[in-house]
């Protein structure tokens, strides 16, 4: 049995008066595909992004690959991390987020070459060979040279994965990233993944409202409800026999609105 | 005729002088909008309070009075600027005080999922200034700095106080040489605004090759 790749342990985060997370705890195992779903506003984007270090914990501690995330261990002390241990601890992590935040300025390929030329140095060519073996991943090849404004919403979803991906971390936090698509354009980012998850042993943290995607793609399902972990177990024992009274609401509500199971 | 050429030749003396300080003055306008803009912007106190101090001052005070002071008080400074220097630096840090606050608020313009992308993505914060916000920034200043160019040229009239031989200052040797008003400044006035319509057009065509691909997020 291996160590876990994520380790949270009693964090807690409020935004002004609201605590969101309250002493939440939990470990995510190398190459696990983990799904996080719950009632909206139950704080799931906010543990990705606490991951992702786009939010600062109030309390507690996060352990990612084996070091602190918010913490630097200094002579044998815990010190506030400062920024030069937070970029390197982002390069563990990739995220993808609902409304892709590709750089609108750059074409498709500049999009994925930016970051590996910049933060590791890698040479142009080399950089595009790989951006090219990317994109040809999630089907975009021929969309090298075009602007994101000339692409739909699946497609700049499939170019901002290309992009995490293109850092090679070894964690990846999808935030609804199917949510803002219109319905069509659904499953050909949901086969990107499927096919991610296949292909790779990366360890995968997925904020989803698609249940049925979430049953077929996650070892383990986690159903949060205010900041707390309700229910947590294997894709079959959630969505078939929830245990919990939350649970059961949750996925009947989920159900009514048209969502597959 | 012959002596009306000679006039004419005046003028256009002036207008390249004119032309120049334009040029000196919006590029030392450019700089310390860039830096005033960035420095009101930055994480340390010391940074935003001096650029806070500049704009205020600069805005606050008139560029008449900046132009007397660069030109006749600096000197008991030890500082000694011929009327061009002293009127590209006074236009310079007049007009860049005001584009400083155009640069702020145009990279306060830019969301913050084009921030939190560049965490994603491990980007250093002068990395994601400098290929991320700037370049998209940067076309949301382009218009206001060519309202800010064309003040700039129109201000610089007031050069001919200091008796810098512009376009203003020749139209006045023309009118108390020849005593007519009327040919000299219906002239000045038709070249100020044909300046005024080239910076708009540069800035314009400027404008319209950085949105090239842009299409669907602005004009
Ligand atoms: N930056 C913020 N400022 C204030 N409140 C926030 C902020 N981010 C999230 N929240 C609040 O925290 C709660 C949890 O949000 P979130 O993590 O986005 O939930 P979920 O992703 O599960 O829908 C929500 O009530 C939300 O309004
Ligand atoms: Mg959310």
């Amino acid at each position: 049995m291996s160590a876990p790749i994520i380790k949270i342990d009693g964090i807690s985060k409020s935004f002004g008066t609201f605590k969101v997370l309250d002493g939440l705890s939990m470990q995510v195992m190398p190459g696990e595909k983990l799904a996080l779903i719950g009632p909206s506003g139950s704080g799931k984007t906010t543990i990705l992004r606490i991951l992702m270090t786009l939010e600062r914990i109030d309390s507690g501690h996060i352990q990612v690959d084996g070091e602190q995330l918010y913490h630097m261990e200094r002579n044998g002390r815990l010190l506030t991390a400062d920024e030069r241990h937070l970029a390197k601890m982002r390069q563990k992590i990739g995220m993808v987020f609902q409304l892709f935040n590709l750089f609108p300025h750059k074409c498709v390929i500049d999009n994925v070459t930016l970051a590996p030329m910049l933060t590791k140095g890698v040479p142009r060519a080399a950089a595009e060979k790989r951006a090219m073996e990317l994109l040809d991943m999630v089907g975009m090849v021929d969309k090298a040279k075009a602007m994101p404004a000339q692409l739909s919403g699946g497609q700049k979803q499939r170019v901002a994965i290309a992009r995490a991906l293109a850092l090679s971390p070894k964690i990846m936090l999808f935030d609804e990233v199917t949510s803002a698509l219109d319905p069509e354009l659904v499953d050909e980012v949901l086969n990107v993944m499927r096919k991610l998850a296949a292909e790779t042993d990366m360890t995968m943290l997925l904020v989803t409202h698609e249940m049925g995607f979430a049953h077929d793609f996650a070892d383990r399902v986690l159903f949060f409800d205010r900041g707390r972990i309700v229910e947590e177990g294997k894709p079959d024992e959630i969505f078939r026999h929830p245990k919990q009274e939350r649970t059961q609401g949750f996925l009947k509500k989920i159900i009514a609105a048209g969502h597959r199971v | 005729m012959t002596q009306w050429s000679g006039y004419f030749g005046l003028i256009l003396q002036g207008a390249l002088v004119t032309i120049e300080l334009t040029l000196m003055g919006s590029v030392l306008a450019l700089v310390m909008a860039f830096l005033a803009g960035l420095g009101r912007l930055s994480r340390f106190f010391v940074l935003r309070a001096l650029a806070t101090a500049y704009i205020e001052f600069f805005r606050g005070t008139s560029i008449f009075v900046q132009l007397f002071w660069a030109y006749f008080v600096l000197p008991f400074a030890g500082i000694s600027l011929t009327p061009l220097q002293a009127g590209v630096l006074a236009l310079g840090l007049n007009v860049g005080a005001y584009a400083a606050e155009v640069v702020r608020g145009a990279i306060k313009s830019i969301g913050r999922e084009q921030y939190e992308a560049c965490t994603a993505l491990n980007l250093g914060r002068w990395q994601a200034m400098h290929h991320i916000i700037l370049p998209q920034a940067l076309l949301v200043m382009l218009p206001t700095f060519g309202n800010n160019a064309i003040e700039l040229l129109k201000a610089t009239a007031v050069v001919s106080l200091i008796s810098l031989a512009d376009l203003t200052f020749q139209a006045q040797v023309v009118r108390s040489q020849t005593g007519n008003t009327l040919v000299p400044f219906s002239t000045i006035l038709v070249i100020y605004f044909v300046l005024a319509l080239l910076i708009s057009w540069g800035v314009r065509s400027l404008e319209r090759r950085m949105a090239r691909g842009l299409d669907g997020v602005r004009v």
